[in-house]
């Protein structure tokens, strides 16, 4: 007997295989057995060695995330409609794998016991299973790994597993042909075709003395200006450009770029004097940057729907914790990150657009607030956004303003899916509440400027970090002139602001201890963010907008800027935009480590090292904070 | 003591006296170790004394699992009918599905929801309408403790007189929130499991040690 749900899962397995080739009414049969699981974000459907269950999994939605246990190295990510976890139940053995849910996650767990008989039964789910375990895949038919059955590498791959950087040494062939400079033309073009290179190294006395192209061949020999006949040396490329075999994937684009030249030659010191080592090509610089921020860029600007861009934003993670391995400044990574997620929400403002029905009724700008907007997100945090439209007439505007809301809900439901959570105070443009025209915004913030309470101070910190990702940057300035103007009149704002800033609790205890949460969900844990790097954030917001300055908004950036305003303070803005750094990256390795937004850390987990470098930051934030209580008279106001 | 309630508590029929004997059992400390019984009811209306119930799905929820099989779709024969609300849930007077008495029906409820936790939309509804019929057939109201999955979401939401809440959130907002399909939407079984899903997702954000921090 089916019933409603049996009858849905039914309806979401026939579009995948192998249960596409089953027949409906088998398929229904085997919906009313199975178990739908929810798994929360990180926690294991099976471990490594783990005797085999008795079911399999089909991902309904979220993904499940394969690896080796004790390596952070993500093995493939099981996406909506890919099958894990069967090979081991028809050979009976124990996982290989661990299963992991990468983000929160419903599974239909299918019974092996009904679905083997079918298997048998079947000969192209037969098919499907024997060719799935061949290609040791979850899922041969799936587009990902048609590459790997044809030998074409597909985008999908590139930014699943390796993690090259343009800073990176670069992997070249060390197979070298080779000829002697007498060599006759025929015997090379023989062997370069029978080795299937593009290019041969013409050595003397075992030290590279030339080499010779496919382009030499065309340009040179089928011209007629050779002969077939004719020596290697009559047309090889001489002297050769030769590089060191360290070389940076950074380096070798420019060293090819300079000589405009597609092959490198690596010698053993970089000299013609020494045996050459290996031949870099451009093609192997091509594969190289299948992870580089460019590429990636390139792929979200091209990306058409928000599934596409959460595939490329697995990559972008892939990338974040490469530099961290690589312990590339922060500054840079922070840079490049911030630049790739401004991009995809570019790209989701404009796939959003294009699905409207109807063109925008007015001008209008969207804003990233928060860690967005302050160039600081580098996990996947809390969208936080707004919406600011043009003035447009009286009857008009909550026309217009509906329409923009209904904008704001698509935008943020796609950010939703290609992996920003939704912010839980709701402060997002699909809220009326962030939704406004200019001249109401104008009067939003000038109200939190004249009536600094502890809500409107709390709601001026989160949006007076506003940048512009999309739309017209001229509504957003005249916003801000609006606001430093208010600001200007009413200098208690800054009182109540610094004050706001110095709310947060102390990071540590009379013993130079950590304070760790007292209760609730993350009881005994150190809260970061509140701690440590919110009282540094917080300083810097009152301290630049007191100085009228509205276009830094990141942290280090604006203490840098600080810095250079008040050189009396240099010492302590300087170390203050270092801490800000050092926590920033101090909380992504924790994020990408436990695949959380890394506020919350497992003192117990931290080595010494970690511990003392944490605790250096805090007597920086001490500092910060008596410079403001003191240039702001917090206290008098407290009195 | 009431003079006539020990007579009246007599003429109860067994499947009752077997539902009431799973209440002496103590319900698991732990949430995981709960089973819970989301259920729905399709009905003619909004009234507890002109309308009735057309259809009860309920599911069974334990330690995140939901097993298809073991879940309770009935059908029930009513003589009240509103065309209006038909085209709502779409149940015909006479469909085709197999519908049974209104007493059959609660009693394969009863057998089936034992002494565990009711988990609804606006659950109060469902509950009260299964108590009206309850009392059209003589029998007492139901005894399972039960938890409304919108007062849970609004504990997920942080607290902010500044920004404005909604006061009522529906099964769709809910759904929409958490991107689960809308598919089966206005069917009794699958607005159960709507609901069900956002249950799930709301219990990873408050991540409750003990049953009694959901009950509260």
């Amino acid at each position: 007997m089916k019933n409603t749900i049996s009858e849905r899962i039914a309806d979401f397995l026939k579009n995948y295989p192998p249960f596409n080739s089953m027949e409906a009414k088998q398929l229904e049969h085997l919906s009313l057995e199975v178990v739908i699981i929810h798994k929360e974000t990180n926690t294991i459907v099976f471990s490594e060695n783990e005797n085999p269950h008795q079911y399999f999994y089909v991902v309904n939605k979220g993904a499940i995330a394969l690896s080796k246990s004790g390596s952070s190295q993500i093995l493939d990510i099981c996406d909506e409609g890919d099958v894990f976890g069967l090979r081991p139940l028809l050979a009976h053995e124990s996982y290989k794998l661990e299963a992991k849910a990468y983000e929160e996650t419903i599974l239909y767990a299918i019974p092996i016991k009904d679905f083997k008989p079918l298997a048998l039964e079947n000969k192209r789910i037969g098919n499907f299973l024997i060719e799935s375990f061949a290609s040791n895949t979850g899922n041969p038919y799936s587009i990902k790994h048609r590459g790997k059955l044809y030998g074409v590498n597909t985008e999908a791959e590139q930014y699943s597993t390796n993690k090259i950087l343009d800073l990176q040494p670069i992997k070249y062939s060390t197979d070298l042909i080779t000829c002697k400079e007498g060599t006759k033309i025929k015997t090379i073009a023989n062997k370069m075709t029978q080795y299937n290179v593009s290019c041969i190294l013409v050595e003397k006395d075992n030290l590279p003395v030339g080499i010779i192209t496919d382009k030499d061949l065309r340009k040179k020999v089928a011209t007629g200006l050779f002969p077939i006949t004719a020596a290697a040396k009559t047309i090889m490329s001489s002297p050769i450009i030769t590089y060191p075999k360290e070389l940076t994937l950074a380096q070798a684009q420019m060293a090819m770029m300079k000589s405009n030249i597609s092959h490198l030659v690596l010698t053993k010191d970089g000299t013609t004097d020494t045996k050459a080592v290996g031949i870099l090509s451009k093609h192997d610089i091509m594969v190289a940057v299948g992870n580089n921020p460019a590429v990636l860029l390139r792929a979200i600007k091209r990306a058409t729907d928000a599934k596409r861009l959460r595939a490329i934003r697995h990559g972008i993670m892939n990338l974040l914790q490469g530099y961290l391995d690589q312990n590339i400044p922060l500054g840079l990574v922070s840079k490049i990150i911030s630049e790739l997620n401004d991009a995809s929400t570019k790209q989701v403002i404009q796939i959003a657009l294009a699905k409207m029905e109807e063109e925008p009724p007015a001008r209008f700008t969207w804003l990233s607030m928060g860690s967005q907007g302050r160039g600081e997100q580098l996990l996947n945090t809390d969208q936080d956004n707004a919406i600011i439209f043009e003035d447009v007439q009286e009857e008009k505007l909550e026309a217009t303003r509906s329409c923009f809301l209904k904008l704001g809900e698509r935008i943020s439901k796609m950010l939703n899916t290609i992996g920003f959570e939704y912010c839980p105070a709701d402060m997002m443009a699909s809220n009326r509440s962030w939704c406004h025209s200019l001249t109401e915004w104008k009067k939003v913030t000038a109200h939190w400027i004249h009536n600094p309470g502890p809500e409107e101070i709390l709601l001026s910190s989160i949006f007076f970090d506003y940048n512009v990702t999309y739309g017209d940057k001229s509504l957003a300035d005249e916003l801000s002139h609006s606001i430093f103007d208010h600001a200007r009149k009413y200098p208690q704002f800054f009182t109540h602001l610094a004050s706001g800033a110095l709310q947060n609790p102390s990071p540590s205890g009379f013993f130079r201890d950590f304070l760790v949460e007292q209760d609730g969900e993350h009881k005994d844990f150190f809260d970061l963010k509140l701690r440590v790097l919110m009282p540094i954030i917080d300083a810097a917001r009152v301290l630049i907008l007191s100085h009228s300055i509205k276009s830094i908004n990141n942290t280090a950036e604006r203490y840098e800027k600080l810095a250079e305003l008040e050189p009396n303070n240099k010492e302590l803005y300087l170390a203050c935009s270092y801490a800000s750094k050092a926590l920033l990256k101090f909380r992504t390795r924790q994020g990408l480590l436990h695949n959380d937004s890394g506020r919350y850390i497992a003192l117990d987990k931290l080595n010494k090292e970690e511990k003392i470098k944490l605790k250096r930051t805090f007597k920086t934030v001490k500092e910060i904070q008596s410079l403001i209580e003191v240039r702001f008279q917090v206290k008098n106001m407290l009195r | 003591m009431w003079p006539f309630s020990q007579k009246k508590q007599l003429e109860l029929p067994d499947f009752w006296w077997e539902y009431e004997e799973h209440f002496k059992e103590k319900l698991p400390e732990g949430v995981h170790d709960n089973t819970f019984v989301v259920l729905d009811t399709e009905t003619t209306g909004f009234s507890l004394t002109r309308d009735r119930m057309l259809c009860i799905g309920a599911l069974k929820l334990l330690d995140n699992n939901i097993v298809v099989k073991d879940s309770f779709e009935v059908y029930i024969q009513q003589d009240h009918y509103d065309s209006e609300s038909a085209e709502i849930h779409g149940i015909l007077k006479k469909s085709k599905k197999e519908s049974i008495s209104e007493l059959d029906a609660l009693k394969q409820f009863l057998v089936y929801a034992k002494n565990h936790i009711l988990v609804g939309h606006h659950v109060m509804f469902d509950i009260n309408m299964i108590n009206a019929a309850l009392k059209r057939n003589g029998l007492p109201k139901l005894k399972n403790k039960t938890l409304d999955t919108e007062s849970l979401y609004i504990r997920t939401l942080l607290i902010s007189t500044v920004v404005q809440r909604k006061d009522r959130y529906t099964l769709d907002d809910l759904a929409n929130k958490f991107s689960i399909s809308r598919k089966d939407r206005h069917t009794a079984l699958g607005d159960a499991f709507i609901t069900a899903i956002a249950f799930l997702r709301i219990i990873e954000k408050l991540k409750p040690e003990k049953i009694k921090d959901l009950l509260r």
